[in-house]
């Protein structure tokens, strides 16, 4: 402890100091140096690898995660003051060993290609949703601008949402699409 | 042949997952973070490896000092890259390589290394014109100069041509023979061999230029309408989301296991062999999942081979080496410019007659190939004159980006023939149509496309002519274009085992890049054994099973959907032969549907899949299958593709929206259509990224990359797509068999939406990306020619 204007701080570091993380329902226990970040913590100390590291700097979203249900990047969250609250990854989402059923609408709705941004897409798409139970298009191009794909699955992600909050999607998926191709060819090809 | 008669897909009314929408098999693992990429690897006692780079654009090494990062405490390897003396050709080379017990510590070593440079010129900008009367070189090829066209995928055509005409300067028996394709490869052997001759070094390199027909007359040609311009697109990064990298650690003296980060699983040990010095056999590569490759991840690069090297040096402890995401942009990958000045003539009936191009662009040290300009109708152009000067500069070495060429060769083309289409008055669409024959063998295809692009667009009823008439300071427009791509299907083997107790399993050296490759290959052996996909386990991503080729070019879904058919017939056969006896009738009368072997046309007499299996006894079936390479009937080569950009652009601010976007596509059989339909829709995102966002910006004072980061590095984001539509010409080639679809789609996003811009203000900008900046400066330059 040190004393600055003349309010007691603690100290932590520069040296590992003991921390306990409680994640997807599970408690971990580390010594980690102050600086380490939440998703280093999780990734390379706990194995807990949904969350990745993209950007590493706040800018893409592969790493969010929930923090007493707050959506944070855990690439810009230091490891030390994630203690003592309820931090939720992609695998922990569903609360158990089934998938939550935002990331079956995922699946669905083919929302995801190499699959490298999803888990922070779904973690995100979870609590947009919990945010915005009737979200529109300006909405979700708002709230889910905090994470990028780059194989595209943005359609299917608008798809998960639509099927989510009992919306038609818009574009084509499935049927719309099947009805448009019936409408360009007379005789049909499907 | 009959005896090959067996092997066919099954007709499309006898389908339960092929061409259907069946759902991608590894989604749940995959949206729930369990599935494992490379970065994923944690070993026990894992070591961090990480790589000085040089700051400089282009430089000689004079000295490098390591001993104080060595003594830095966790330092477990260091390992010298390029040694002093080492010409150095873009910024963010490696020069040595550290591994050390945690990443800040390795970080902190790499900080304590002391490099001393000799700084050279270097030329990092790429947009201006090369001079015009540089001649041609012409004089013979060093081994160096053939590894840079091979690594700028120079077309063999061209390479073998210039082999021929220029000789060489070495033995062939230097050249690397076996691993060339077999034209070069001759070319090399029957090459004249000439004394080397002393170049100075050169920004420059023009290929001759060349003709056919009469450019010249014809652009003399009375009445014709001609349209000038200049177009290009600049160097873009791949900006794979899981950067390049690798995971090593010699599991005993000599053999070594990886896990790099690749699209080509079966190519890795025979690549790191004879660097990290022991036989590709005793190396395996294993990688589950694969963040991204976008045609950036083949070899196992530097990371690749110092990872192993510094195992071996801290004693086989595992060395994880994965690029930062400043790395990654800045070296691990750029997709080539290209610029031209054309001038492209019809005749007023709007036939094309003649083109004429000047082009440049660079892909790195090398210069880089010429894109096929222009695009589609290059053969069947009656008179042309096609000039290419490659620009030698420090921007980094080029890698394969998604259809290597086309989409710089795409807009160049379909943006010169859409000024030319608006010169003679006529609505692209049916310019188009006009001229559909000089695009070859597949102008059916396009002609089959039209009218679905036509109708889910709405293009006939709301097209308007060059300028959105409208008093709004919002304009709207829309544009189109065309595309072609081989995506014939790669050599590739699996071994199909039916246990006795009914359980199958498929083993394939093959990777699943995110493009369904997993379903895909379930999909074919599920119809074939008359299974479900999810009775069927697929191990892959091992050298321990056959090879099968690399993630490239379109030709995975080839290799692999006829090399499982093939075994999933033998095995099937092999099961009917073991069965028949029980059922009363022949092996030749059975079939496999709905979890059953039964007598066709006798449903009483049939056997569950289980029952059918335990006939077989105590031993299993094993199928080996290998498909016949590039004659293998059952997959084909050459797509069309038709794409539609509807935009609006705010002519105040010069900010570009994409209101819509119609794919159609053509890719013959189509295996798995859910996951086809995802590829479509995730290349326009990525055109529509290419079109507005994405640019390698290089500093031409310091050499280095202004936006190695994800922020000034702009990916286009869930709110910039539109609307899209994307429609696969299901069931109407299947006779063609299975191609290839990774590329095609991702080549016309980019001109389609830069015609749609011009259409909507009136006025072409010329380059790409259509940045606020470069639409408001094109709208002004209008202005002022119109005062």
């Amino acid at each position: 402890m040190i004393a600055v204007e003349g309010q007691e701080v603690a100290v932590h570091g520069p040296g590992p100091v003991p921390l306990t993380l409680s994640v997807n329902g599970k408690r971990f226990n580390a010594e980690l140096e102050p600086r380490v970040t939440l998703l280093d913590a999780l990734r390379e100390h706990f194995d807990v690898t949904g969350p990745k590291r993209v950007c590493d700097r706040g800018e893409c979203g592969a790493c969010t995660v929930l923090i007493d249900n707050r959506l944070v990047y855990s690439c810009t969250t230091l490891a030390i003051e994630s203690q003592g609250k309820e931090i939720v990854t992609a695998e922990g989402l569903g609360g158990g060993e089934r998938p939550h059923p935002v990331q079956s609408a995922f699946v669905n709705n083919d929302a995801q290609q190499c699959g490298f941004c999803t888990p922070g897409f779904t973690v995100a798409t979870k609590s947009f949703l919990d945010r915005n139970p009737h979200s529109n298009d300006a909405e979700i191009a708002h709230g889910l601008a905090g994470n990028l794909c780059r194989c595209g699955t943005y359609r299917g992600i608008h798809g998960v949402v639509a099927q989510m909050t009992g919306r038609e999607p818009k574009g084509n998926a499935g049927t719309t699409m099947i009805a448009a191709r019936a409408a360009a060819s007379p005789k049909g090809d499907a | 042949m009959p005896a090959d008669d067996k092997y066919t897909y099954p007709p499309g009314d006898e389908r339960t997952y092929i061409g259907r929408r069946m759902g991608r098999v590894d989604g749940t693992a995959k949206s729930t973070g369990h599935a494992k990429y490379t970065y994923d690897y944690n070993p026990k006692g894992v070591l961090y490896g990480a790589f000085v780079r040089s700051p400089y654009a282009h430089a000689r090494i004079t000295n490098i000092d390591t001993s104080e990062a060595e003594k830095v405490p966790g330092v477990k390897a260091v390992e010298i890259v390029q040694k002093p003396g080492s010409e150095i050709h873009w910024a963010g080379d490696e020069v040595v390589a550290i591994a050390a017990v945690d990443e800040p510590t390795v970080r902190d070593a790499v900080r304590a290394v002391k490099v001393e440079y000799e700084q050279l010129p270097h030329l990092v900008i790429d947009s201006q014109e090369p001079p015009h009367n540089i001649p041609p070189d012409t004089s013979p090829f060093g081994l160096d100069d053939l590894q840079d066209m091979a690594r700028n995928q120079v077309p063999t055509a061209q390479m073998v041509k210039e082999i021929n005409e220029r000789g060489i300067t070495f033995k062939p028996e230097e050249a690397p023979l076996d691993r060339m394709p077999p034209d070069i490869a001759n070319a090399v052997k029957s090459a004249k061999q000439k004394p080397a001759e002393k170049k100075p070094p050169t920004w420059y390199k023009p290929a001759a230029a060349e003709t056919q027909g009469d450019a010249d007359a014809a652009f003399k040609a009375p009445d014709m309408v001609i349209s000038e311009g200049v177009y290009g697109l600049p160097v873009i990064v791949h900006c794979c989301l899981e950067t390049h990298g690798a995971v090593s650690e010699w599991t005993d003296s000599d053999h070594l296991l990886t896990h790099v980060s690749t699209q080509y699983v079966s190519g890795i040990p025979g690549q790191m062999a004879e660097v990290v010095g022991i036989p590709a056999a005793n190396i395996r590569q294993v990688q589950e999942n694969i963040g991204g490759g976008f045609g950036s991840k083949f070899g196992p690069d530097r990371w690749g081979i110092y990872s192993a090297k510094l195992s071996k040096k801290a004693g086989g402890a595992p060395v994880k080496m994965m690029l930062s995401r400043a790395e990654e942009l800045e070296v691990a990958g750029c997709r080539p410019s290209a610029y031209a000045r054309v001038r492209v003539a019809a005749k007023k009936d709007g036939t094309l007659t003649a083109w004429d191009s000047f082009g440049w662009g660079t892909g790195g040290p090398g210069g880089g190939g010429s894109p096929p300009i222009p695009y589609l109708i290059r053969d069947r152009v009656p008179n042309y004159r096609i000039q290419w000067t490659a620009v030698v500069n420090n921007i980094g070495p080029a890698r394969a980006w998604r259809a290597p060429n086309h989409p710089q060769a795409c807009l160049i083309t379909m943006a010169a023939l859409d000024d030319l289409a608006h010169k003679l008055g006529m609505n692209p669409l049916e310019f188009f149509k006009k001229n559909i024959e000089l695009t070859g063998p597949r102008a059916n295809i396009y002609i089959d496309e039209f009218p679905v692009a036509d109708a889910l667009m709405g293009w006939s009823k709301r097209w308007h002519p060059r300028g959105d008439k409208t008093s709004r300071s919002i304009k709207q427009g829309l544009g189109m274009s065309m595309h072609t791509w081989g995506g014939r299907g790669h050599q590739s083997e699996c071994d199909l085992t039916i246990q006795p107790d009914g359980s199958v399993t498929i083993k394939m050296g093959t990777q699943d890049l995110g493009t369904g490759t997993r379903t895909a290959i379930l999909a074919v052996a599920a119809d074939t054994l008359g299974l479900t996909p999810q009775q069927i386990t697929l191990l892959y991503g091992d050298t321990r099973y056959p090879m099968s080729g690399g993630s490239g070019g379109s030709t995975t879904i080839g290799g692999v959907s006829s090399t499982t058919l093939r075994a999933s017939v033998d095995a099937r056969d092999a099961l009917f032969a073991k069965v028949a006896p029980a059922l009363g009738s022949t092996s030749e009368q059975l079939e496999a549907v709905k979890g059953q072997v039964r007598v066709k046309g006798q449903a009483s007499k049939a056997l569950s899949w289980k029952e059918a299996c335990a006939k077989m006894g105590a031993v299993p079936i094993n199928a080996h299958g290998k498909n016949l390479g590039g004659r293998d009937p059952l997959m084909n080569s050459g797509v069309g593709g038709v794409q539609m950009a509807d935009v609006s652009v705010d002519t105040e601010t010069g900010i570009v929206r994409i209101n819509k976007m119609v794919a159609v596509q053509d890719c013959g059989l189509i295996v798995s259509l859910e996951t086809a339909e995802s590829q479509c829709y995730g290349a326009l995102i990525m055109g529509i990224s290419y079109a507005l966002f994405e640019e390698k910006v290089m500093d031409p004072t310091s050499g280095r990359m202004l936006n190695p980061n994800m922020e000034f590095y702009r990916l286009a984001g869930i709110g910039d797509i539109g609307e899209l539509v994307v429609h696969m010409m299901v069931n109407k080639y299947d006779s063609r068999g299975v191609i290839g679809l990774g590329e095609p789609p991702v080549v016309s996003p980019g001109a389609a939406i830069s015609n749609a811009v011009a259409n909507a203000i009136g006025v072409r900008v010329p380059m790409l990306p259509l940045t606020p900046a470069r639409v408001l400066a094109a709208l002004g330059a209008q202005k002022g020619e119109n005062a």
